[in-house]
């Protein structure tokens, strides 16, 4: 019996800006414990829209959601921030990081506010995932002055500095020639299959889907496979 | 809290320029504050010292003026009567047994001293010019215990007016304008047509233009000839406390038991205390606004800041960051600017007021200094700093607030 750690139920969404439209169309979704799965679609067809709401960092949807356990649809802001914190990894389609800190700081900065580790230890458990993303030569530059691919990786490595149950990523490997692009997918499967880490990721490229676990496919606001 | 101040720390020093000019605002707004009321203060204090040294505690006099009953009402008490625009009646300013009641006054032991004197408006003639003035008539030593005219004196001293007849001390600026020096003779014109010839004996300076420029000192007999009145007449005395806030009380007390009119110095300077007042609300006016002024720049500082930040803070609210730890980054932001801008401009308060009192001044006519007077009491440096962390507090909390409640989805979708 496999281990659900993420479902969902009927969850809709709307947008009333500039005009009503229905952009997620109840979603029912179930995702298993170490799975590493795909979400690919038309651009445009939601699929953002749709991690914003699993990340619980939307939580302007009707419907249920449900992390690892845990009943968050209608929870407190604060009490979502503390479960995004301990409990999901997050790479956004548009690599952010924040300028005026260091690579090294930008990953370091999730782990502090866990406060699970002590700084040095911290410290050390960020350079491994720096030196594990390639980029941990870079570890002491401020994160303004890399390029779009090494801050891409930064930021790979910053969502899985807290060791998350779920880690989602917004075409994560979007910016990343193929050569990074497999030490990356090589990286999410490892997490997977040897820790036990779930991966949701978007993805445009059909070979990066094809070889993940499953693909969950949308169109218009609607999961048809 | 401990991560919100590092990331604050962070903030601030990869925006030196504008760090350093949020301070700035700050640091010369609590800077003038300190400043001003350094100067304001030690001017008031000054002035009210020299006129608390210069003016008895309580001054007992009859008071001729008071309202009475007119006769009409006296002989006629049930009657409507109307009585237009009343004079007062030609009494004699004397007060009965004064040495007595000084000698009674001073075996209180609440009474520093009590002196009896008179005095007259005079009219000093120097060559065709005559210049307003007034001459009291004292017994000098008396005098001299209750305003320590010894330590005021410039030329001459004070025994000499008790062994001369006829002998005058006077004011250094209305010596200065009769061209008067020691030992010079003056003659001295009274309302009542009354000539006489004084010698200088002694020139003291108080330090108060408004006593320097128009009073001298003679003896009582002096005066009384003068005034051509019997050797009994005085028509006031001037009373000393130990405690000087007991004035109104003990006034009222004289007044019940001698049946004279005994006006404590807080009534006599009444005018002078509304203008101390009135400077002080000035002061405290000026410097609030100064510091409001101040807080607005950092409230859009730091408007600005967390508008230019919204993508970070969309960042860190992703990441797990709450909204308090959000609002902290910039309240700490905020209170760095205010601490160290406030302690800045405490120094820089400090070393201009410090400057101030330096620098040579000259009081003129009015009063006798060679600097300013400049207070430095740390009371203020405690109001100047509570102030400066408070206005850029509430100034900081404001935008702080609203950066708590960024929307991070909003802002990551907008890009
Ligand atoms: N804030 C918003 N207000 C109104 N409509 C929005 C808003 N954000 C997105 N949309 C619309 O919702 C739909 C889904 O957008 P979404 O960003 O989820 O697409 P996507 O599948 O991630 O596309 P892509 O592959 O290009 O990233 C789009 O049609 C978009 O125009
Ligand atoms: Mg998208």
């Amino acid at each position: 019996m496999k281990d659900i750690i993420l479902k969902t139920q009927q969850v809709n969404k709307y947008f009333y800006e500039p005009q009503p439209f229905h952009v997620l169309k109840s979603i029912d979704l179930e995702v298993y414990r170490g799975e590493f799965l795909s979400l690919v679609g038309k651009s445009g067809c939601g699929k953002s829209t749709l991690m914003y709401v699993l990340s619980t960092m939307d939580t302007d949807f009707q419907g249920q959601l449900e992390i690892n356990g845990d009943q968050l649809a209608g929870k407190k802001q604060n009490y979502l921030a503390k479960f995004r914190n301990e409990h999901i990894g997050f790479v956004f389609q548009f690599h952010f990081l924040l300028p005026e800190f260091t690579a090294l700081q930008n990953v370091m900065l999730p782990a502090l506010k866990l406060g699970k580790y002590s700084k040095k230890e911290v410290e050390k458990r960020a350079y491994e995932k720096l030196d594990m993303l390639g980029i941990k030569e870079h570890a002491g530059k401020l994160s303004s002055k890399l390029s779009g691919g090494q801050q891409q990786r930064v930021a790979i490595a910053r969502a899985l500095i807290n060791d998350p149950v779920l880690i989602m990523g917004d075409e994560p490997t979007g910016n990343l020639d193929s050569q990074n692009s497999d030490n990356v997918f090589s990286i999410f499967k490892s997490l997977t299959r040897d820790f036990g880490q779930t991966i949701i990721a978007v993805t445009h490229d059909e070979e990066f889907a094809s070889n993940t676990d499953r693909i969950i496919e949308m169109s218009d606001g609607e999961i048809i496979n | 809290m401990n991560l919100s101040l590092s990331i604050a720390k962070t903030h601030l020093l990869a925006k030196p320029k504008q760090t350093i000019v949020a301070m700035l605002g700050v640091t010369f707004g609590i800077g003038m504050f300190i400043t001003m009321v350094s100067l304001m203060t030690g001017l008031n204090d000054f002035t009210e010292e020299l006129t608390m040294s210069s003016t008895p505690d309580i001054r007992i006099y009859k008071d001729i003026t008071q309202e009475r009953p007119s006769i009409l009402e006296e002989v006629n008490p049930d009657g409507i009567n109307l009585v237009h625009h009343q004079k007062p009646k030609n009494e004699s300013q004397k007060i009965r047994n004064a040495f007595q009641i000084a000698e009674l006054l001073k075996a209180d032991p609440e009474v520093l001293g009590a002196a009896p004197q008179l005095s007259s408006r005079v009219f000093y003639n120097y060559g065709p010019v005559q210049l307003n003035g007034v001459i009291a008539g004292v017994d000098i030593l008396e005098e001299d215990k209750l305003f320590d005219i010894q330590s005021h004196m410039k030329e001459g001293n004070l025994q000499s007016l008790m062994v001369s007849t006829n002998g005058l001390i006077m004011g250094s600026g209305l010596a200065r304008k009769l061209n008067a020096k020691l030992n010079d003779r003056v003659v001295v014109t009274t309302p009542g047509g009354f000539t006489i010839t004084l010698n200088v004996v002694g020139i003291f300076q108080m330090g108060l233009g408004e006593i320097d420029n128009i009073k001298s000192y003679a003896s009582i007999q002096t005066v009384q000839k003068i005034l051509e009145k019997d050797p009994s007449y005085v028509t006031e005395i001037s009373i000393k406390l130990i405690d000087l806030d007991q004035a109104k009380e003990k006034a009222k007390s004289i007044e019940a038991t001698f049946g004279y009119k005994a006006e404590d110095w807080e009534t006599a300077n009444s005018t002078f205390l509304t203008g101390a007042i009135i400077r002080n609300i000035m002061t405290y006016s000026v410097a609030i606004t100064l510091l409001i002024v101040a807080g607005f720049g950092i409230y859009n500082i730091l408007n600005m800041t967390i508008f230019s930040k919204m993508k970070d803070i969309a960042i860190l609210k992703a990441t797990g960051f709450a909204a308090k730890d959000v609002r902290d980054i910039f309240i700490a932001q905020s209170l760095v600017i205010g601490i160290v801008g406030s302690l800045l401009g405490l120094i820089v308060g400090f070393v201009l007021a410090y400057m101030i009192s330096l620098a040579p001044f000259d009081g003129g006519d009015f009063v006798s200094m060679d600097t300013m007077p400049v207070s430095f009491s740390p009371v203020f440096y405690i109001i100047g700093l509570v102030f400066g962390i408070a206005t850029t507090g509430i100034a900081g909390y404001l935008p702080s607030r609203k950066a708590g409640k960024v929307d991070p989805i909003e802002i990551l979708r907008g890009i």
